[in-house]
């Protein structure tokens, strides 16, 4: 198997592909339930002794925590307990941290700083609800008020506030070298010299809610054998019964998930924060705990889809060919990471969206602002980078005089093009989307045009070769803060080249942060992918270049999938022409993970059966024990 | 705390429970009386995922002070359905992929049930106005507007059959 | 804590209104603050006998303040005011949400309030007190008592115009509102302008309604009105819109209300 491939090929022997399905009515398996209001939502779950947890939350974008005082609360009617932070037990995370992506940058509950708006400062958990909202406005806390910053180019200033001092620059830190993610593809500046027109703008989105017409919430309770049961909308089980486990310092053997069910989501129920409040609260109180944020909650601190700017630079020939694309993308993270720096990942493996342009370059910030933290909402890392280049291309047709639709079939990729992520593009549709598109709505194309297809003219020798490609290290992290480099577009002159043909290295995951996390082949019931399949870089030596066809990319949802020798940490992308640097230091996470580490880690006799263990199956890796 | 008793008919059969001050009829169906098909989305009257019939006129649950239905009928998705036989609305949402996620659908079916009860033969704005109050994020609307419409011409051809 | 007080009839609930003490009409704004647990309510007042009969009266029509949306929608009465009822909330609310509440809705609500007053209506309060509609608003977060009915004059359908902005349709709350009344089927005569979300409550365009006065209704004849139409507004930066926007955008849906009748 030389390259991830479609589904159909994976499951071959599971479906026959009748496709009797598609264009005909169908009747949802569970709708009978809907229609019949007995479907059960999280909340449709009664316990007797149930009690209601809130939210203490900051009025303020930035502030100092100087003092807690929660008594005049506990002495309000029907409190059963006031929780804080001293109360969790590993009270520093990130979400993604489950696979080994990114530092741990969020408290659980805030301690001595609040970020955003509505960040939690404390919980009350009551008989009522009313009571308890009643006792949150009881909690007295000394804030020293602190400058916020709200704009992700004003973070990046040189005297900008730092929101969180885990990413001191206000940038998430790509690869241990720049404060941006970068990509480069062949030589954009002499292609704009060479264009007929340079066509320029800026994009801005909003952020948005996903508005589930139910909110987070989740119940936990005590159950028999020392377990919790924990009653949840979440879009992601095991995903919040992971970060459950991590933030409680609970093996995952002692946590009970139920979900499933979801009034909506929309990428909303990914961030398991009601779930571990819920149960935290049952831990306790010993009684059920039920957790769900109103709707002004989950509009306030709720995270939202991240704002994003965009600006894109065009270098264009008088007939709509488009021969340089250049973006500067900044994602409005909020104050904590949870999924913008992956979502950027995924952003730059689109750029320059369903078009060949033989010269790419990409410069993209995931940047920390007061705002409420941003997370998953439908195609995130694509949906605004997209709204922006169809807008650009809409501008180009304006400036060239070519129709929109034509210049669109004209710049399309096609099967067999060479992406500027250095992937080969297949099943590509752009061109037929196009056509189909045009007819539907009237719009009269050329017969040339109308002739196109996206199976032939890609691939040809001049669109399948990876241009030489200029290399530059601007932006290296800490640099924007000291004042030694302001620009934040891609550079205007390279410092380096590195030949035609060179795919580079696949980029690790940050290092594990406890060694019981480190995936180990031998403890997955997987077949795991030989050696030859693991792009994972064996050697501090940088990859050789690879001819055609290019290997696949892996995400760094995957790499651990490599398994590489458990004290070496991943390898920094090491781009040819780079200097070898020294990965930069990470500052140490405010209180660091429990630090119980086992001479040997437990280690099954043999290999656990459950998983796909079928020949030519996907070496997908679908979740590993976390104790 | 003092409690307050309260009376009243959910779907055909009388309830007697006590209530909290100040406790809104959502809370009171779902918790009290164990009815949990309608749902509470956003307490403040925007989403309409608790519309019940309070005496045959549409109300908004989480904006009804409990108290206030006292010796009043009230009814909710729970008691749509003939026994086995499903209500000509509910079978409409099943055929025409009127629900996704199901959160809303409870309170849709509601407000398409007081519409139809005094309006049989309903225009599509008709609907739409009808079903205004409440909010679905995952349809886009018209699945359920369709339903709607469909579900009304069942029942008046039903109704024609059980004339003839 | 809160609790809950009934009364049996308008003057036993009016004298037990006070600090901290609301009462509860269509419960669309007072239940939602309930929920919610905002601070300031400690007790709800409940009356079991509250008037909602439209009907002829002395200097009009009387619509007690009971009467919800849905029952001015269902009256002929005050034909004239269906546009308006109509827009307010869904079907729910518009059984729910009464008059006499919307006399205390704070914006972005009170949308009938802002027609009352263009309208000139008179408040009658529990005990038979009358007020006008403007001193009413203007003195409502301070008075005491209880509503008990409105008595609004009888409007020919040409000459009330009204028109809601909002961002959402059908349902969405006002960005603005306008009511206007002409008063006479010719040029106006003493008209009214009044406008709700362009300041703290409804507010009337004084300035506008003068320069209104005998004006011709076209392009030419309403530009004085226009150039007027914020004097004495005071709109503000909120979740809808900004006060810049508001001020850009008031002249455009009067010219279109002045002009084109009927939105």
């Amino acid at each position: 198997m030389t390259s991830v491939e479609f589904r159909k090929d994976l499951f071959a022997d599971e479906r026959d592909d009748t496709l009797k399905e598609i264009g005909q009515p169908t009747i949802r398996q569970d709708i009978l339930g809907h229609v019949t209001g007995r479907t059960a939502y999280y909340d449709d779950h009664l316990f007797d002794g149930l009690l209601h947890m809130r939210a203490v939350r900051s009025p303020h974008h930035h502030a100092r925590i100087r003092a807690l005082d929660t008594s005049a609360a506990e002495r309000m009617p029907g409190v059963r307990r006031v929780v804080t932070a001293r109360d969790v037990p590993v009270n520093l995370n990130t979400l993604l941290s489950l696979i080994n992506f990114g530092r741990d940058d969020e408290p659980f509950c805030a301690h001595d700083k609040v970020r955003f708006k509505g960040e939690t400062v404390a919980w009350i958990i009551a008989d009522t609800e009313r009571q308890a909202r009643d006792a949150v406005r009881e909690v007295r806390v000394d804030y020293e008020v602190l400058p916020h910053v709200l704009d992700p180019e004003e973070a990046l200033k040189p005297d900008a506030v730092v929101v969180n001092e885990v990413y001191p620059n206000n940038t998430f830190d790509y690869h241990e070298l720049y404060d941006h993610q970068k990509m480069r593809y062949g030589d954009v500046n002499a292609a704009f010299a060479a264009a007929d027109h340079i066509v320029e703008a800026e994009y801005q989105m909003s952020p948005i809610e996903q508005a589930p017409i139910e909110t987070c919430g989740a119940i936990a309770a005590p159950e028999q054998n020392g377990r919790y049961v924990c009653h949840t909308n979440t879009q992601a089980l095991f995903f919040s019964l992971g970060t459950t486990a991590k933030l409680l310092d609970l093996p995952s053997s002692r946590l009970h998930f139920i979900g499933g069910t979801s009034g909506g989501g929309f990428g909303g129920k990914v961030d398991s924060i009601v779930e571990p409040t819920a149960v935290l609260g049952a831990m306790l109180t010993g009684r059920p705990v039920r957790f769900a944020w109103d709707r002004e909650e989950e509009m306030q601190a709720g995270a939202p889809r991240g704002a994003e700017r965009w600006r894109i630079k065009d270098g264009v020939m008088r007939d709509g060919t488009i021969v340089a694309r250049e973006f500067t993308g900044f994602f409005d993270s909020g104050a904590y990471m949870r999924l913008s720096p992956y979502a950027i990942v995924k952003c730059v493996g689109h750029i320059p969206g369903p078009y060949h342009i033989p010269n790419v370059a990409a410069n993209v910030y995931c940047v920390v602002t007061n705002r409420t933290p941003a997370t998953a909402m439908r195609g995130f890392g694509i949906t605004a980078v997209d709204f922006a280049i169809e807008c650009h291309m809409d501008r180009i047709a304006e400036v060239t005089g070519v129709d929109p639709v034509e210049l669109r079939i004209l710049n399309a990729y096609r099967d067999g093009d060479m992406k500027a992520h250095r992937r080969v593009a297949k099943n590509t549709a752009l061109i037929e989307c196009c056509q189909v598109a045009a007819g539907k709505a009237g719009w009269p194309i050329s017969a040339e045009a109308a002739a196109q297809s996206s199976l032939t003219g890609g691939g040809t020798p001049d669109r399948v070769a990876i241009p030489e490609t200029v290399t530059d290290s601007e932006g290296r992290i800490g640099d924007r803060r000291a004042g030694r480099v302001t620009e934040t577009a891609p550079a205007k002159t390279g410092t380096g080249r590195v030949a035609a043909g060179t795919h580079f290295a696949a980029v690790g995951g940050a290092p594990v942060q406890n060694p019981d996390m480190q995936i180990e082949a031998e403890r997955i019931g997987h077949a795991m992918g030989s050696a030859a399949q693991a792009p994972m870089p064996q050697s501090p030596q940088p990859a050789p270049p690879q001819p055609a066809p290019p290997r696949p990319a892996m995400p760094p949802a995957s790499a651990p999938a490599a398994a590489p020798p458990r004290p070496q940490p991943p390898q920094p992308p090491a781009p040819q022409t780079q200097p070898s640097q020294p990965p930069a230091q990470q500052p140490q996470p405010q209180s660091p993970p429990p630090a119980a580490t086992p001479d040997r880690p437990y280690a099954p006799d043999k290999p656990f059966s459950r998983g796909t263990r079928r020949p030519g199956s996907s070496p997908f890796l679908s979740g590993t024990r976390r104790r | 705390m003092a409690r307050t008793p309260l009376t009243f008919t959910l779907n055909d059969a009388e309830t007697a429970l006590f209530v909290d001050e100040g406790a809104n009829l959502i809370d009171v169906l779902r918790r009290g009386a164990g009815d949990l098909s309608p749902k509470q989305g956003c307490a403040q009257g925007n989403c309409g995922a608790c519309t019940v019939l309070i005496d045959g006129e549409l109300r908004l649950a989480c904006l009804t002070l409990a108290e206030t239905v006292e010796g009043r009928r009230i009814d909710t998705v729970a008691g749509l359905a003939g026994g086995p036989d499903l209500h000509p609305l509910q079978a409409a949402f099943m055929d025409g992929f009127a629900a996704q996620c199901g959160f809303c659908t409870s309170g849709m079916l509601m407000a398409a049930r007081a519409l139809l009860d005094r309006t049989p033969d309903p225009s599509r704005d008709e609907v739409i106005e009808a079903i205004s109050g409440n909010l679905c994020r995952c349809t886009g609307y018209e699945p359920i507007v369709d339903a709607i419409l469909d579900a009304a011409q069942r029942m008046r051809q039903g109704g024609r059959r059980a004339a003839q | 804590m809160l609790t809950v007080e009934r009364y049996d009839t308008m003057a036993e609930a009016a004298g037990a209104i006070g600090e901290r003490v609301h009462y509860l009409a269509g419960g669309t704004l007072l239940m939602r603050a309930v929920n919610y647990g905002y601070p300031g309510i400690d007790r709800v007042v409940r009356c079991r006998e509250v008037p909602r009969e439209i009907r002829t009266d002395t200097g009009g029509i009387r619509i007690g303040a009971g009467a919800t949306m849905a029952d001015l929608l269902a009256s002929r009465e005050v034909e004239f005011l269906h546009p308006v009822a109509r827009l307010i909330g869904g079907p729910a609310i518009r059984n729910m949400a009464t008059l006499g509440g919307n006399l205390f809705a704070r914006s972005p609500y009170g949308d009938l309030a802002v027609t009352l007053l263009a309208l000139d209506a008179q408040v009658i309060r529990a005990g038979g007190a009358a007020e006008p509609m403007e001193s009413f608003l203007a003195a409502r977060d301070r008075a005491r008592g209880l509503v008990e009915a409105v008595i609004v004059p009888r409007v020919s359908a040409g000459e009330f115009r009204y028109a809601k902005v909002t961002r959402i349709k059908p349902k969405g709350v006002a960005m603005m509102c306008a009511a206007v009344w002409l008063r006479g089927a010719g040029r106006p005569s003493d008209p009214r302008i009044a406008w709700g979300n362009m300041g703290a409550g409804p507010l009337r365009a004084k300035a506008a309604e003068r320069a209104l006065n005998g004006a011709s209704l076209d392009e030419h004849g309403i530009a004085p009105v226009l150039a007027a139409c914020c004097d004495g507004l005071d709109p503000q930066d909120d979740e809808l819109a900004t006060a810049w926007y508001r001020r850009e955008v008031a002249p455009v849906h009067l010219k279109r209300l002045l002009l084109g009748g009927r939105r």
